[in-house]
């Protein structure tokens, strides 16, 4: 029983532990942020290794994604002989949780584990101690960019998800379903409010904090060698999709 | 100059610092020596903040660094340089990015007093022509030349070298060797020197001090260390299998 107890105690203190230690962590990245940026071309290059080469990925899921909300849509849609709000259950999927999501898990799964990667071989070869030693703050270099970065980078790849996804739904319900093509986007236009669009904003937004934070904290924090490193890129994926789903959750709720 | 009090360092349930406490001469080349995994790569970590004391203080021309704030420190660390191990070249950037990123971002040089500069040094360590290399297209002693031109380019008072020997063959060993004889001639920083390379680290230091069992059990001239009567320090220098230091 008391063995019970004190593993559980130490369980408790342990994440109790972490939980405030990735609280200190993004605090002072923003705190670094505020009071000395660096220069911007460090995030320039985070804005296109986080964005512009997620181009790609980003593009392939929201055509398919729009793809089947399409499909799918029409299908219970038809049901009751509405087909024509197709383009107005489209979108609002898309602009309102499709978009931001599945782009954040995108991110994370192609630049996330990248970013884990990266800072986490940069501490086992000593590469942040050398920063130290020069008297450089390796919050500057290291995570800084890459937190702005993202926070620039995601909303542009949410909006670009829900373009392209909003077409790839057009395609399928007005091009192969037969969906009049004046309905889908006056219903779209009729329902989507801008409200839908700065909830999506300020969703993208907040998971470009949340998969920067969990990606280089767990890489600055590696453990030891190459297995140190690969565990801490899996944990920051499954940690970083994970929240990125939670705190949808409740956002979600607090917006609507 | 530097001095270490009472230092203890622990990691889990292994005590690697055991009330530890050395004096380093200003000036002077003193290096640490000391069987393998004894600590001496944690000591000189301590010596710069980049590792904290469980209990004691570490004292840096005077200030203690142990209870000093980031700012505070990184004011201490202007005056050191630090060869790691491996060099700790960044490896995304080029051997002239590497030697020339701590004079962009601490100077207002301008670009091409910044080029002279590098080139200055790499050529003070006998590299040339390996500007646009990077670092993995390196062998181990031009990695730990790069690594040392960049140490000592914002001329420290303080140069802390962590095994910068090891792993490199006889000539190479002698050569980097010289090299700091001759920049500490030049320049008569402060260097401490973690090494293994006996007899030879004692042809190039001033004082040297044995490590072992978490504190620093013999200190003096090279001359004095290879008269000791210690049977540890004795056992070590003569690199015998029998005595007080056993191998598993």
């Amino acid at each position: 029983m008391r063995d019970v107890i004190e593993k559980l105690g130490a369980v408790t203190l342990f994440v109790v532990r972490e939980m405030g230690r990735m609280l200190i962590f993004i605090l002072y990245a923003l705190y670094i942020i505020v009071r000395d940026p660096g220069k911007p071309i460090h995030v320039f290059k985070q804005v296109h290794f986080i964005g512009a080469k997620s181009l790609f990925v980003i593009f392939l899921t929201a055509a398919f994604t729009g793809m089947v909300l399409g499909l799918q849509g029409y299908y219970t849609l038809a049901k009751f002989g509405s087909e024509g709000l197709l383009g107005s259950a489209v979108a609002l999927s898309l602009i309102r949780e499709l978009g931001p999501v599945l782009s954040a898990l995108m991110v994370t799964g192609r630049a996330g584990s990248a970013i884990t990667a990266e800072i986490g071989i940069k501490k086992i070869t000593e590469q942040i101690d050398a920063l130290k030693t020069m008297a450089l703050e390796p919050f500057k270099y290291l995570v800084s960019p890459k937190v702005l970065g993202a926070l620039v980078a995601l909303p542009l790849l949410c909006a670009i998800f829900d373009v392209v996804g909003i077409y790839g739904g057009y395609l399928v319900g007005v091009k192969l379903l037969g969906v009049n093509e004046g309905a889908y986007f006056y219903q779209m236009e009729k329902s989507v409010e801008w409200k839908d669009v700065w909830s999506g904003f300020v969703k993208s937004v907040s998971f470009g904090v949340i998969i920067s934070w969990i990606c280089c904290y767990k890489g600055y924090y590696a453990g030891h060698g190459a297995e140190g490193v690969s565990r801490a890129t899996t944990e920051a994926v499954v940690m970083a999709s994970v929240l990125v789903l939670v705190w949808d959750y409740f956002l979600t709720s607090v917006m609507l | 100059m530097i001095k270490l009090v009472e230092v203890e360092k622990s990691f889990g349930s292994q005590v690697v610092l055991d009330r530890l406490s050395v004096e380093i001469p200003p000036g002077k080349i003193t290096a640490v020596i000391g069987p393998s995994g004894e600590g001496k790569s944690v000591l000189l970590k301590h010596m710069i903040g980049l590792l904290q004391p469980d209990a004691g203080k570490v004292y840096v021309e005077g200030e203690d660094i142990t209870v000093m704030r980031r700012g505070e420190l990184n004011r201490v660390r202007e005056r050191f340089g630090m060869l790691f191990q491996n060099a700790a070249l960044f490896d995304s950037m080029s051997v002239f990015e590497n030697v020339a990123f701590p004079l962009e971002e601490k100077t207002r040089l301008s670009r091409d007093e910044i080029r002279d500069k590098v080139h200055e040094a790499l050529e003070h360590v006998g590299l040339k022509g390996v500007d646009d290399k990077f670092p993995d297209e390196l062998s181990g002693g031009m990695k730990k030349r790069v690594g040392l031109a960049r140490a000592l380019l914002l001329n420290p008072r303080i140069i802390l070298f962590d095994e910068p020997t090891t792993g490199l063959d006889p000539i190479i060993c002698r050569a980097i060797h010289q090299l700091i004889k001759d920049t500490h001639s030049r320049f008569g920083f402060t260097a401490v020197i973690v090494s293994h390379e006996i007899p030879e680290i004692f042809d190039i230091s001033d004082y040297v001090a044995m490590l072992y069992r978490g504190r620093i059990i013999e200190m003096g001239t090279p001359e004095e260390i290879q008269r000791s009567e210690h049977p540890v320090v004795k056992q070590f220098i003569s690199g015998s299998l029998e005595g007080p230091i056993h191998f598993v």
